[in-house]
C-alpha cells in the first residue's frame, strides 16, 4: 500500500503535469524573496488585501438583503440593522472597512512616495496602483448613495452635477450618467450595479495584475537598495526572506490581528466615526426637497473637493466649475507619472536630499490641512488657503524634475540597514 | 518621517474637532441603555403622547418588548393601542401626509432614528425641554431650539406652562468679566431678556409654579426616560454590539501575543 505522503506527492504530481500550482506556489510564495529590511509601512499591501476580501465578503450578505430601489433601499438598510441577524454587524464592518481600506491604501501610497517606489523597475506596480486608487475612489462613491440617505443623494447630486461644467456635452454628460435629470431610482439601480459588480470585478483584476508585476521586479525597501544585486552561491538574494513562511508569519500574520483590534475598536464602539464615518444627515431618507445644512463628503474625498473649490474664477472663457474639475482630475492622476518626474539618483528619501525631505513633508502638511479644509463651509480666507495647499500639492510633483537633480544626495550603502 | 508619523495620527482628532451649531446651547445628557426600568418608562410616555403622530416605523414591538425585558402579554395591552397591530408589526400609526400638512403645516417625523440625525441625544433632550407660551402661535406655543415648530406640547399638561422672561443677571464688563461694585466687591445685576440671555448662555425661560402636575425634576426625569429610550431605538443593538465587542477585544489581544511570539521564532533565523 502507497504511505499517505507518497499518495499526495502522486496526486500533486498530477495536477502540476495539468497546472502549475507547486510552481506558483513557489514562485509567488515559498521562493519569492523580499527584503528583510522591510517595515512598518511594507504591511499596509497585506492590510488593503485583508480589507478588501472584508468589503468582499460583508457586500455579498449585505447585498442579500439590500433593496436597491428609491422606495425600500433607506428601509432596507434598517431592515439589515434590525431584523438580520448580525446584520448591524455586517452593515458596520463594511462602512467601516470603507474608511479603512482608504486609510490603508494613503499610507500604501505615501510609502511609495517615501521609499521611491515608483521608480524603475516598479513603474507599471505604480500605475496599477494608481488605477486601484481611481477605481477605489470610483466604488466608494457608488456605493454611498446606496443607503439612500439624504447625504447619499445631495452629494450624489453635487458630484453627478460636475459633469455638467464640461463645456458642450456636460449637460447630456450628466444626464446620462443618471439616466435621469436628477438623481432618482434608475441612478440608484445603476450605481448599485457598477458597485456590486463591476468595479469588485475591476478591482480584483487590478489587485491580481498588480500583485504579479510586483513579484516580477520584485519588492523595493526602505533603504531602496536591490537585494538581488547581493546573493549567495545558489543565487538566494542575502538581504532576503521567503515570503511564506518567515514574512507572511513573521510580519503579516501579528500585523492582520493588529489591524483587527484597531478596527474592532471603531466597528464596535465609535460606528459612526462621529459623524465622519456615517454621516447625520444619512439617517434621514433621501429628501430632493430639504439640503443638508453643509454637503461634505466623506473624509477620504476630502482633500480633492477642497482642491475643486478652490478653482473660483473663470479662465479661457471657461467658468470656475470647469476648471474646479480640472484641478481635481490634475490631481488625482498627476502622481500617476512620478516615475518621469523623479531624476534622483537614489530611491529613498533616507538618502535624498534636504529639497526632497522638505518638500514631501510640506506637502503631507497640505494635504491634511486641504483634508480639514473639505469638511467646513468655505470662506473667503479658507478658499485662500486651500488655493495655497493646492499649489503646494502640485508643486511637489511639477517641479519634481528640478529638485530631485539639483539637490546633493547621500551614498547608498551596498547592503540593507537594519533598524 | 517621525514627523509624518505623528501628523498621521493627527488627523483624525483635528477633523472630529468641527461641531455643529444650534440657536441655543445644547444640555447634555448622559444615556443609559442598562437601565431598562427608565427605557420602559420611556417606552410608556412615547406610545401615550407621541405615537399618534410620530410613527417608529423602523422598529417593531415586538423588538422593543424583548430588548426592553417586556413580556408580550404586556406590550400588547399596554404599549399596543391600534387592534390592527400585531406583536410582530413595525410601530406605526395611522396619520396620514395630507392632514397632517392640514393641521400643523408640517409632517410630524419618523423619530426611530431621530438621534442619530442629531448627532446624539443632547438635542432631542434639550427640545422637549425648551417650549414656551406664544400666543401667536397656532397652539400657543413655540420652541426656543425649533422657532415656529408645527408641534403642539403634548407635555404641557405635565411641565406646566414655561414663559419667556426677563432676569436679573451680573453685568458684564468689555474685558468679559462680571462687573462689580468697586467699594462693596458685589457684582453689578442689570435685567436682561430674551436673546440677550442667551448668548449668556442663561435659559430666558421660566416655568409658571404649579401649572403643571409633575415637579420641574420629575419632569427632566421624563424627558431623561423619553430620550433614553430614543437613543436606544436609534441603534437597538448598542448594547449587544458594545458587549460582543469587548470580546472580540480580548480574543484578538490574546491572539496577538501568540502570533507575535510565533512570528518571532520565524524570524530569529534572520537577525
Ligand atoms: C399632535 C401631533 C403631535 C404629537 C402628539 C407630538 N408631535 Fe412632535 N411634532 C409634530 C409635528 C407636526 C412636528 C413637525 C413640526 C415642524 O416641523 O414644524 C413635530 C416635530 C417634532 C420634533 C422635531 C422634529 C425636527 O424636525 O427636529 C420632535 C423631536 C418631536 N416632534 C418629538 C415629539 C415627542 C417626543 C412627542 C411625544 C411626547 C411628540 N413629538 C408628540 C406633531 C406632534
Ligand atoms: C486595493 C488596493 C491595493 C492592494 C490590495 C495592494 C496590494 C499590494 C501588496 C500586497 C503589495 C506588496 C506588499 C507591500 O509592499 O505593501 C503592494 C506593493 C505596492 N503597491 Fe499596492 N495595493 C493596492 C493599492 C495600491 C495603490 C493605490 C498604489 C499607488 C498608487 C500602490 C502601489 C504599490 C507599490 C509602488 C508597491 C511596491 C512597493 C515597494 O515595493 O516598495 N498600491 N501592493
Amino acid at each position: 500500500m502507497l504511505s499517505l505522503q507518497q499518495s499526495m506527492k502522486n496526486i500533486m504530481n498530477w495536477i502540476d503535469a495539468r497546472l502549475p500550482v507547486t510552481e506558483t506556489y513557489e514562485k509567488h510564495m515559498s521562493k519569492y524573496y523580499a527584503p528583510k529590511n522591510t517595515n512598518f509601512w511594507y504591511l499596509m499591501g497585506v492590510l488593503a488585501t485583508v480589507v478588501l476580501v472584508n468589503q468582499l465578503l460583508t457586500g455579498i450578505w449585505l447585498t442579500m438583503s439590500y433593496v436597491p430601489t428609491a422606495d425600500g433601499a433607506f428601509a432596507s438598510i434598517e431592515y439589515i440593522m434590525r431584523d438580520v441577524n448580525y446584520g448591524w454587524m455586517l452593515r458596520y464592518m463594511h462602512s467601516t472597512g470603507a474608511s479603512a481600506f482608504f486609510l490603508v491604501v494613503y499610507l500604501h501610497m505615501f510609502r511609495g512616495l517615501m521609499y521611491g517606489s515608483y521608480q524603475k523597475p516598479r513603474e507599471l506596480v505604480w500605475i496599477i496602483g494608481m488605477v486601484i486608487f481611481v477605481a477605489l475612489m470610483a466604488e466608494g462613491f457608488l456605493g454611498y448613495l446606496l443607503p439612500w440617505g439624504n447625504m447619499s443623494f445631495w452629494a450624489g447630486q453635487v458630484i453627478v452635477s460636475l459633469a455638467g461644467a464640461v463645456p458642450i456635452v456636460g449637460d447630456g454628460l450628466a444626464t446620462w450618467v443618471r439616466g435621469d435629470f436628477n438623481i432618482s431610482g434608475i441612478t440608484l439601480n445603476r450605481f448599485f450595479a457598477l458597485h456590486v459588480v463591476l468595479v469588485p470585478m475591476l478591482l480584483l483584476v487590478l489587485v491580481f495584475l498588480h500583485i504579479v508585476a510586483l513579484h516580477e521586479v520584485g519588492s523595493n525597501n526602505p533603504d531602496g537598495i536591490d537585494i538581488k544585486k547581493n546573493t549567495d552561491e545558489q543565487g538566494k538574494p542575502l538581504d532576503g526572506i521567503p515570503f511564506h513562511p518567515y514574512l507572511t508569519l513573521g510580519h503579516d500574520l501579528p500585523a492582520i490581528v493588529a489591524f483587527f483590534f484597531i478596527f474592532s475598536i471603531v466597528m464596535f464602539y465609535f460606528p459612526d466615526g462621529g459623524g465622519y464615518l456615517i454621516e447625520a444627515p444619512n439617517y434621514e431618507k433621501a429628501n430632493p426637497l430639504k439640503t443638508p445644512d453643509l454637503i461634505a463628503p466623506v473624509w477620504y474625498y476630502t482633500p480633492f473637493y477642497s482642491m475643486l473649490r478652490a478653482a473660483t474664477f473663470p479662465f479661457l472663457g471657461l467658468d470656475a466649475k470647469f476648471w474646479g474639475l480640472v484641478v481635481m482630475a490634475g490631481a488625482i492622476f498627476l502622481p500617476a507619472v512620478l516615475p518621469w518626474l523623479d531624476r534622483s539618483k537614489v530611491k529613498s528619501i533616507r538618502y535624498k536630499g534636504l529639497a526632497s525631505k522638505v518638500f514631501l513633508a510640506v506637502f503631507v502638511v497640505a494635504f491634511f490641512i486641504l483634508g480639514y479644509l473639505g469638511v467646513q463651509h468655505p470662506t473667503p480666507l479658507k478658499t485662500f488657503i486651500a488655493q495655497i495647499c493646492t499649489a503646494i500639492y502640485f508643486s511637489y510633483f511639477l517641479l519634481m524634475p528640478w529638485y530631485t537633480a539639483a539637490e546633493k544626495t547621500k551614498k547608498v550603502p551596498d547592503r540593507v540597514q537594519m533598524r | 518621517m517621525r514627523i509624518l508619523v505623528f501628523l498621521f495620527l493627527m488627523v483624525p482628532s483635528c477633523i472630529l474637532a468641527a461641531g455643529s451649531s444650534a440657536p441655543i446651547p445644547l444640555d447634555s445628557v448622559a444615556p443609559d441603555l442598562s437601565d431598562k426600568a427608565s427605557l420602559q418608562r420611556g417606552a410608556r410616555t412615547y406610545v401615550n403622547y407621541c405615537l399618534g403622530c410620530h410613527a417608529m416605523k423602523y422598529q417593531r414591538f415586538q423588538r422593543v418588548a424583548e430588548d426592553l425585558g417586556i413580556s408580550q402579554e404586556t406590550m400588547m395591552a399596554n404599549f399596543v393601542f391600534d387592534p390592527s397591530k400585531k406583536f410582530g408589526s413595525h410601530m406605526e400609526n395611522s396619520m396620514s401626509v395630507e392632514n397632517a400638512k392640514q393641521w400643523f403645516g408640517n409632517v410630524p417625523p419618523d423619530l426611530t432614528l431621530y438621534t442619530k440625525l442629531k448627532g446624539g441625544p443632547d438635542y432631542f433632550y434639550t427640545y422637549m425641554r425648551s417650549f414656551y407660551e406664544d400666543s401667536t402661535r397656532p397652539f400657543g406655543v413655540n420652541n426656543l431650539l425649533y422657532e415656529n415648530v408645527g408641534m403642539p406640547h403634548p407635555l404641557v399638561h405635565l411641565q406646566g406652562v414655561q414663559r419667556k422672561v426677563c432676569k436679573n443677571v451680573p453685568k458684564i464688563a468689555k474685558n468679559g468679566g462680571e462687573m462689580r461694585d468697586p467699594l462693596s466687591g458685589e457684582s453689578i445685576i442689570e435685567e436682561r431678556c430674551g436673546d440677550d440671555l442667551l448668548v449668556r448662555g442663561i435659559s430666558p425661560l421660566s416655568l409658571v409654579e404649579g401649572s403643571g402636575e409633575l415637579s420641574a425634576d420629575s419632569y427632566d426625569g421624563l424627558i431623561y426616560d423619553l430620550t433614553n429610550f430614543l437613543y436606544y431605538s436609534g441603534d437597538p443593538s448598542r448594547l449587544e454590539r458594545e458587549r460582543l465587542g469587548g470580546f472580540v477585544l480580548l480574543f484578538l489581544a490574546f491572539f496577538y501575543v501568540f502570533a507575535w511570539l510565533l512570528g518571532r521564532e520565524y524570524l530569529k533565523e534572520f537577525h
